[in-house]
């Protein structure tokens, strides 16, 4: 590695680790009640009163870690997909995983929880599991329907468009069964919106998805070599196959822990990815990292905006990543030969 | 991704005319026998229980005083005769946008057709709170149209043209981004409630008036289609040919455009996000007829009329007494037939 490249690679990773503090210190101010800045601060150090400290504690702080983990997670279980995929524009919740997990969730809440609004506590801990499940069934079912002497990247995306279309159509029966209030409940958590945030899903999800990405970080190496086409990758010795199930486990693993939290966010895995291979090249011991803090950067702004752009209306977090999002990709399509 | 080189595995089979004609008046007239009998059966099964005879009393001797004629008049009819139409519109528009862009994943509900119409519902409706019938109508017109031609534009202007993983993708992202804007704005301006009606809507709501509608606007497209439908044969196997035969085919096209515009504009204004059958219907049309468009569209229309109305009575009978959205029902259908596409040999991929 080059000396330059090291040095701008620090210099991203400072410049996003500043932006993203700064973006949490505006975030802890903003909302419905406002917080000034010095009221923030004594209460971050206990000195507050009581309506500040549940209103950060309780429900700012939570929110706020979960989305920069949700953020974080999809966005390098993008960089993962494209990675393995050879394909740029995959993405999660194109390729029908996000829903496949939202599907999983639903069933769920439908069969076990009966409401949307009353989640049991074994419920929270319960959901990640199911989403995980959804995410791995539609994976296998993509998977094996895309497959034909082989994975064509091609094949792979119109198929995922086609299980994403399935799994819709079934969560529409579902959802309709449900009691009116769930019914818009349910339509807003699957347009993506970081739901029921407190620090017990926090405690769930966060050593889950913390574990998992410092493990993508640790396979970049294979992911380069992957890159470099099949048979390279197996000319150096590498069970191909076996790793890139491993690493699609490990994406779909990550989308499904998301979603459980934050719904069916699309486009966020596919742009964050591409930003960070545009400011730092592709090799993946660089880019992945930029990527996941760039995703998490994302994700906490367009909750944000959300949250206050149209106050007293709060904007799901998945719609604001997908008006701020599309343009891009269908600029990237328009260029991707 | 070179998509407009090959077209649909038709090529050989223009020769063979008379396959086509037989095969097409077969469907035509078989389906038209299949669609009758379901029409029938659409309008007799519901809650009120109602026997065939009572339905053809209901046609031939109408008597207000009756409950069971008034029902058969009033919903049952207009939806059932609605369904035909929609799912014809949707069918034929299905087969000209395949005709034109020799693209087999060109279909109305793939190319953010349905999105635009509920884009142009939501701001009519948060922005002109006092829109009648016919303004939301035009409204999810102008929508459909904005839907299908920024789909149209990113395929122009992108390089190597509108491959079908493009056309997929373009419509994904399109419809994405139009309804998360939709959905922004009636979150604002508190509509989401009446946009419900139209999301889940189906064909519950479709009263003689939307009918009208539907018919005048949709037997304009389905003559214009008639009358473009020997130059998309053509146009079918390749722009050079069509051109080296003396066609216009920016007229052509042109013409395509508004059919498609006319026939998905309508059957949107009035039965929602109905998803696949413009995709799956042309396709089993043109696998039994051949590749001759005069009978492909016809065909395609009957085809896609019957399938609707089996769906909307299987949307009725799946989870009653509650209905299941029938675009659900059309999902499932259309699913695996769009699965089996995208693995399908690359033909015209």
């Amino acid at each position: 590695m080059n000396k330059e490249k090291r040095n701008r690679f620090i210099a991203i990773i400072t410049l996003l680790s500043l932006l993203i503090t700064v973006l949490f210190i505006i975030s802890l101010n903003m909302g419905v009640v406002r917080i000034a800045p010095l009221d923030v601060f004594k209460t971050l150090v206990g000195l507050g009163n009581d309506r500040d400290e549940l209103v950060l504690f309780d429900f700012r702080l939570p929110r706020m870690v979960l989305a920069l983990l949700i953020g974080a997670g999809l966005a390098m279980s993008g960089a993962i997909l494209q990675g393995v995929s050879k394909n740029d524009l995959a993405d999660p919740g194109i390729l029908g995983i996000n829903t496949g997990a939202g599907f999983a969730v639903i069933l769920f809440i439908y069969f076990f929880q009966g409401s949307m609004m009353a989640v049991s506590t074994l419920g929270i801990f319960l959901m990640p599991l199911f989403a995980l499940i959804g995410a791995v069934t539609a994976a296998l079912i993509i998977y094996v329907l895309a497959w034909k002497k082989g994975i064509d990247p091609i094949r792979l995306i119109l198929v995922g468009i086609g299980v994403n279309a399935g799994f819709g159509a079934a969560i529409i029966i579902f959802q309709l069964k449900m009691n009116p209030q769930d019914f818009m409940q349910a339509a807003v958590w699957l347009s993506g919106d970081i739901w029921g945030a407190n620090w017990k899903v926090v405690s769930v999800l966060a050593p889950l998805i913390l574990i998992l990405i410092p493990i993508a970080f640790y396979k970049s190496h294979m992911l380069n070599l992957m890159n470099l086409g099949d048979s390279v990758a197996v000319g150096l010795g590498i069970r191909v196959e076996r790793e890139r199930r491993l690493l699609l486990m490990l994406a779909v693993a990550l989308a499904g822990f998301s979603v459980a939290a934050g719904g069916g966010i699309t486009f966020l895995g596919l742009v964050a990815p591409h930003i960070a291979k545009k400011v730092i090249g592709p090799k993946h011991q660089l880019f992945l990292p930029i990527t996941a803090l760039l995703g998490a950067f994302l994700l906490l702004l367009a909750d944000t905006l959300g949250k206050n752009l149209l106050a007293p209306t709060e904007i799901p977090v998945g719609i604001v990543v997908a008006i701020l999002s599309a343009p891009y990709f269908i600029y990237l399509l328009m260029k991707v030969k | 991704m070179n998509g407009n080189s090959s077209g649909q595995a038709n090529g050989t089979a223009i020769t063979h005319k008379s396959k086509s004609s037989l095969a097409g008046l077969l469907v035509l007239l078989g389906g038209a026998i299949a669609l009758i009998l379901s029409l029938a059966a659409s309008i007799a099964y519901g809650a009120a229980e109602i026997t065939i005879p009572t339905v053809w009393e209901a046609v031939v001797h109408f008597n207000p005083e009756i409950a069971s004629h008034q029902i058969i008049q009033e919903l049952r009819i207009p939806r059932a005769l609605g369904g035909a139409l929609v799912g014809a519109f949707l069918a034929v528009s299905g087969a000209v946008m395949q005709g034109l862009t020799r693209n087999p994943l060109a279909s109305p509900s793939i190319m953010g057709v349905t999105d635009g119409a509920a884009f142009a519902l939501v701001l009519t409706l948060a922005f002109f709170p006092a829109a009648t019938m016919m303004g939301l109508t035009f409204a999810s017109f102008a929508g459909a149209g904005l839907g299908v031609v920024i789909v149209f534009m990113i395929g122009a202007f992108s390089t190597g043209g509108l491959t079908p993983v493009k056309l997929a993708l373009a419509g994904v992202a399109v419809g994405s981004m139009l309804s998360a804007i939709s959905s922004a704005v009636a979150l604002h301006f508190q509509v989401a409630k009446n946009m419900g009606f139209w999301y889940a809507g189906g064909l519950t709501s479709v009263s003689w008036t939307s009918v009208q509608i539907l018919a005048a606007a949709g037997l304009a497209g389905l003559l214009l289609a008639m009358f473009i439908s020997r130059s998309i044969t053509i146009l079918s196997l390749g722009e050079e040919v069509s051109k080296g035969l003396g066609q216009n085919t920016f007229l052509v096209k042109s013409i395509g455009v508004i059919v498609v515009l006319l026939l998905t504009g309508a059957a949107v204004s009035i039965a929602g996000a109905v998803g696949f059958i413009g995709l799956v219907i042309p396709h089993i049309a043109r696998f039994i007829i051949g590749s001759d468009y005069r009978w492909i569209i016809p065909g395609s229309a009957v085809l896609g009329a019957l399938l609707l109305v089996l769906s909307d009575i299987a949307a009725r009978m799946v989870n009653a007494p509650f209905e299941t959205p029938v675009g659900a029902i059309t999902a499932i259908i259309g699913v695996p037939f769009f699965l089996y596409l995208a693995r399908g040999e690359r033909r015209g991929l």
